[in-house]
């Protein structure tokens, strides 16, 4: 069998040749099997049975064993994604925050499911699990991006603005990029992007600024008290 | 007084472009790095001994003591694993630590890297955090051009690789030996131990597991030492750590602090619950940390004082709720949490979390009986304990806690045939109007 039938053949050679780039970075090769699994993603648009295929035959595995890997994890797709990947937390903090409204809101505003993408492709709607940015809630996130302190108009808002293909920046990050592009960097080929965007937004910082107005400091080594 | 807040770890997030090493270097970035490649490497373990410092990812374990366990002269690779997987629900601290200052960590990584004699260094982060990944990446990408990390780091002889690995969406990957089958290209789950990670850990090798603070804690130390670090916080719980204030308060957000400040004292910073309303209950680290009320607002925040009232410092991240919150909700979505990222490999947890939901459902639309809450009782108590892993405990915490508390608020939906709760008066449309 030549490397053009088997179900890898069908990703094109750049992309077998990053995949082997991502191996080179690990004392052991299965170790990049998870980022390998997101570079699948940025060209593909969601795990393949061609992508899977290609990561076994590059890691000597089967394609069970990566199927198997792939599955466990939420970040990993079974069907296409759309441009933007929406994501609303509804775990407790948030939801009580006003999460759950939002998520309501958009599913009516979008006119689809929880997992499910809008007719043209391009706004896939989710909720997600507690994205660590609590003192930001009600929290969203497009393509990863963070989306901070949102509320329901706000959020209606958003979702117009990605189905019409305007500009959406995020509040602690650049203007949000495709899903695939965004799959990319997390494989660990980065976009030059990190210098965009704020180093903390407000809430990061209300502890310093209380500290800095009250003149308080941790001590400083060399005899002033705490 | 004293002064309540000390900021160290998050003293430069406001700098002007804070996430690079030109800004990191000109507070006095790297020096400690540059200082500890003078010194043995036993002697950084023993400076981190002598300072205190205990695991900031939940558990408390003494972060030198951990290094300690490694073995030395054994002839395998020695690996740093950070764990930057930041998913316990309320925990908010490690993600905004390296959007901002990332090279922090990096210097962490590289000091307890030499002290421990790895050669490589993994830094696992959460995949759902892309500017995060993005700083992360960029940070050892300067970090390597200057000299910092790569080859004979410094002239001294020592070579380390630090590699940014992103994970893909599951919680129990915070779990430290279900992060290490992760790292090695495997499904997420928990390991049996002994044997631990510090014998046999990142391929059977000798491996260290450390929070994102945890690490981020130590170039301070080495830069100004045990004892300034031990003049924070108390005798047990030393230093500085960042606590994580949401949910119904005025000025939600990090505050760093010395172990041991109350919730009393941190909402007075924080401006109090808002307005009108009055604190129902809190997790003081995370959901899995079992639930507190107004009656422990002067409990001292640190390992030894919150364990006494039979919760665990956890994370640091308080999460509040006043009075408009009705319990079971809150513990129900929790559960279905705890339920969504079991990893399935032990049955207590895979099909008992289940069923909490089941009962949890059942209870917050008010069907059932009295009875029933001692059914979830009792089936918190063939989880807690008889799980693979503490995630199936985690998962018992709100419930116990919450019927320990609010058992009333319970039976009232019972009585009430429903949950007797507007859940628009949670939200904060309700006081922004911003519907």
């Amino acid at each position: 069998m030549t490397d053009q039938q088997t179900a890898a053949g069908t990703l094109s050679q750049q992309t077998l040749d990053e995949l082997r780039e991502i191996i080179a970075r690990y004392p052991q090769p299965r170790s990049a099997l998870l980022p390998m699994l997101h570079l699948v993603q940025s060209v593909e648009g969601y795990v393949t049975p061609a992508g899977i295929e290609a990561c076994a035959e590059l890691l000597d595995l089967t394609a069970a064993e990566v199927a198997a890997v792939s599955t466990f994890y939420t970040m990993y797709k079974r069907r296409p994604v759309g441009d933007y990947h929406v994501g609303v937390c509804t775990n407790t903090l948030c939801a009580v925050m006003g999460g759950d409204l939002i998520f309501e809101r958009l599913k009516e505003h979008l006119d689809v499911g929880n997992d499910e993408t809008t007719e043209d492709g391009k706004v896939t709607l989710e909720h997600i699990e507690c994205n660590a940015a609590c003192d930001f809630a009600p929290v969203m996130t497009v393509n990863w991006e963070f989306m901070d302190n949102m509320t329901p108009s706000s959020a209606t808002d958003l979702v117009d603005r990605l189905l019409a293909g305007d500009e959406v920046t995020s509040t602690r990050g650049p203007r949000v990029c495709t899903w695939k592009e965004a799959e990319r960097v997390i494989a660990g080929f980065p976009d030059d992007l990190a210098d965009e965007g704020p180093a903390a937004g407000p809430a990061s910082l209300v502890g310093l600024q209380i500290a800095r107005e009250r003149g308080w400091t941790a001590p400083d080594g060399n005899g002033k008290d705490a | 007084m004293a002064d309540l807040l000390t900021p160290v770890l998050s003293a430069n997030w406001d700098a002007e472009r804070a996430w690079t090493l030109d800004s990191y270097e000109q507070s006095g970035g790297y020096a400690a790095l540059k200082k500890a490649l003078t010194q043995q490497p036993d002697s950084l373990i023993e400076l981190v001994k002598d300072s205190g410092l205990r695991g900031r990812g939940g558990a408390g374990f003494p972060t030198g003591m951990k290094w300690g366990f490694i073995p030395q002269g054994d002839g395998k690779p020695h690996y740093l694993v950070v764990n930057a997987d930041e998913s316990e629900p309320g925990t908010c601290k490690d993600i905004p630590l390296m959007m901002a200052t990332p090279h922090t960590l990096v210097e962490g990584v590289i000091i307890s890297s030499f002290a421990i004699r790895a050669s490589h260094a993994f830094i696992y982060v959460r995949g759902e955090v892309l500017h995060v990944v993005r700083r992360l990446q960029r940070a050892v990408q300067e970090a390597y051009l200057a000299g910092h990390i790569g080859k004979d780091i410094h002239g001294s002889g020592y070579d380390l690789e630090v590699v940014v690995h992103a994970g893909a969406g599951a919680y129990i990957c915070g779990e430290e030996t279900a992060l290490l089958d992760s790292l090695e290209g495997r499904r997420g789950q928990p390991r049996l131990r002994p044997p631990f990670p510090a014998v046999a850990g990142l391929y059977a090798c000798p491996t260290v597991i450390n929070n994102v603070e945890s690490i981020a804690s130590v170039p301070c130390i080495v830069d100004k030492g045990a004892e300034w670090f031990g003049s924070m916080g108390t005798e047990k719980s030393r230093g500085m750590t960042l606590y994580s204030l949401s949910g119904h308060v005025k000025r939600p957000g990090q505050y760093e602090a010395p172990l041991g400040i109350t919730l009393r004292e941190l909402l007075a910073l924080a401006g109090g619950v808002r307005d009108g309303h009055e604190l129902k209950f809190w997790t003081p680290g995370g959901s899995s940390t079992p639930l507190l009320t107004d009656e422990h607002l002067d409990v001292p925040l640190d390992y030894e004082g919150v364990a006494a009232v039979k919760s665990m410092l956890g994370t640091k991240a308080l999460q509040i709720f006043d009075e408009t919150t009705c319990v079971v909700r809150a513990v129900l979505r929790w559960t279905e949490f705890y339920k969504h990222e079991s990893c399935g490999k032990c049955t207590p947890c895979r099909e008992g979390t289940w069923w909490l939901v089941q009962m949890l459902e059942r209870l917050e639309q008010g069907d059932g009986s009295e009875q029933d809450l001692e059914l979830l009782l009792d089936q918190c108590d063939n989880i807690l304990g008889r799980s693979f892993c503490a995630l199936g405990d985690g998962a018992t915490s709100p419930i116990t806690s919450s019927i320990e508390y609010f058992r009333d608020e319970y039976v009232r939906h019972l009585t009430e045939r429903g949950c007797p709760f507007d859940p628009h008066k949670t939200t904060l449309f309700e006081t922004v109007g911003a519907q």
